[in-house]
């Protein structure tokens, strides 16, 4: 084969997949994002009295055996690992790949989750305390290992390209999505399926979650919890959940007609190497990441017409982006539109880069910003403008979305209008 | 309703783990070949086996049990023994 120019190939969104607490497909999360409808709510998995947290963005009825073609891959298989599958079909649906027409080695799955199969190693740390080592299931470990949501799908439709799984906690899709546009671009790959996947909702994770101090305890009033850049935020909103996108090399994508979301343009990533939980107090690894993928991109910063934030509605994390937006993109910081979608989806933790890059991609198509909702009384150390409470109608050409994680890893896409 | 045999407790466990159909849960159907159990599944089966039965399968036994009908025979054996 000859050698591909990265230069010249040029990566575009054909495809894209959800599976969250706000509604069952694409089209009604995105009517439900706009209409800045909260996916919050008490959790039902388990009984949560003992715990200071007790809602979550949860799926309240999911039915795994739907997702796969082998009804015994449900059962095998971690929730994670199942969203990360219903997203990835709906996706692949959504971007009309016929694969038998396709040359299956050169499309791949990089599909990531901070965490992993958490939920299975709780149950069989039940069953090795109570039966016994005898007892415990030869699917334990397949089922927990963070590669399987990749490695299912990749069997699932006979992918045998580039195949990998990238953690880095709440960056972690971020991740995912950058790593894959530079694998088509290099020419490792035409086509991947790419996003991350997260199913936090147990009981260790909200214990370690909550001792951290790192959740809401708005436990009374959940769809008001998550409250991103206000000044009564209390911390952020746990929710389960995938989201895939299908990435495509231009030219391949053009080929067989398919239809275009946007362009990725720029991927820019950092290490604050600061602190295990808190943010640099200056966001510093924050605006290094946003200079990167401008410059990656070819944008300059008064180009940037909406930043989708990473917002947690931490108390620190919250006021650290901000200031690192100013950083970068000086008296532009006041012009831009900012949002955090988390305030309606919760924090999808492994899979929150990618649910809000669906997001982006959305914005970009229907010209429509998503609202930050709950910010009723702004922190004045946030002032920028965060469009509160309802979307708003503007022509969006290119758009910049952050994500900051637990051991201060920090990635910025930047997307463009496809013309 | 008369009590379930050790066959309709096989067959249960089987239709379960490996989403196979009852109807194909015959006596002569094999583990790997007609109900499609990958290694995993076989390790799974037995351990599900000697809970649902209160019965323990040696390793060099467990190999042995090829198909429904040698699972059932065995735990019959042991029962009774």
């Amino acid at each position: 084969m000859t050698k591909m120019d990265p230069n010249t190939r040029r990566i575009v969104v054909t495809g894209m997949g959800v599976c969250t607490s706000l509604g069952a497909g694409l089209d009604e999360f995105w009517q439900n994002i706009i209409s800045g409808k909260s996916g919050i709510s008490r959790i039902e998995a388990f009984d949560t009295t003992d715990y200071p947290c007790r809602i979550a963005g949860e799926i309240k009825h999911f039915n795994p055996v739907e997702h796969f073609k082998n009804p015994k891959d449900a059962r095998r298989t971690d929730r994670f690992t199942q969203f990360a599958m219903a997203a990835s079909n709906s996706a692949i649906r959504d971007a009309g790949l016929d694969f038998e027409r396709l040359d299956r080695d050169r499309i791949g799955v990089m599909i990531g989750s901070g965490i992993g199969g958490l939920l299975t190693i709780e149950d069989q740390h039940t069953v090795l305390m109570t039966k016994g080592p005898k007892r415990i299931s030869p699917f334990m470990i397949p089922m927990l290992i963070i590669n399987m949501a990749s490695g299912m799908v990749s069997m699932a439709y006979n992918l045998r390209g580039p195949n990998i799984a990238h953690v880095s906690a709440c960056t972690t899709s971020a991740h995912a999505i950058g790593e894959a546009f530079r694998n088509i671009k290099w020419g490792d790959s035409d086509i991947m399926v790419c996003g991350g996947s997260e199913s936090p909702i147990t009981k260790l994770s909200l214990s370690g979650f909550g001792n951290m101090q790192a959740l809401s305890g708005r436990n009374d009033d959940p769809a008001r919890a998550s409250r991103p850049f206000d000044a009564d935020r209390d911390g952020f909103v746990m929710a389960e959940g995938a989201g895939i996108l299908i990435l495509e090399e231009l030219e391949h994508a053009k080929k067989r007609g398919a239809r275009v979301y946007c362009e990725i343009a720029g991927y820019g990533l950092s290490a604050d190497a600061h602190h295990m939980s808190a943010p640099d107090p200056q966001g510093r690894g924050a605006a290094r990441s946003m200079r990167l993928a401008l410059d990656a991109a070819g944008v300059r910063p008064e180009e940037v017409d909406y930043i989708n934030a990473h917002g947690t509605s931490t108390p620190q994390g919250d006021i650290c982006e901000t200031m690192a937006i100013k950083a970068v993109f000086g008296d532009h910081a006041k012009k831009l539109m900012v949002s955090s979608t988390k305030s309606m989806t919760g924090h999808l933790l492994g899979a929150a880069g990618a649910v809000e890059m669906v997001i982006c991609a959305k914005t970009l198509e229907n010209d429509r910003v998503p609202p930050t909702i709950n910010l009723n009384n702004p922190d004045p150390l946030c002032d920028l403008d965060y469009v509160p409470h309802t979307a708003r109608e503007a022509e969006i050409n290119v758009i910049v979305t952050n994500s900051f994680g637990f051991g201060g890893h920090n990635a910025t896409l930047v997307a463009k209008k496809f013309n | 309703m008369a009590e379930k045999t050790i066959e309709d407790k096989t067959r249960e466990i089987i239709v379960e783990q490996l989403g196979v159909n009852p109807e194909q849960v015959t006596p002569n159907a094999r583990f790997i070949e007609d109900l499609g159990a990958d290694s995993l599944d076989t390790v799974e089966l037995v351990m599900a086996f000697e809970e649902e039965f209160g019965v323990e399968v040696p390793d060099e036994e467990a190999e042995k049990l090829l198909t429904v009908g040698d699972v059932v025979r065995y735990v019959e054996e042991k029962q009774t023994s």
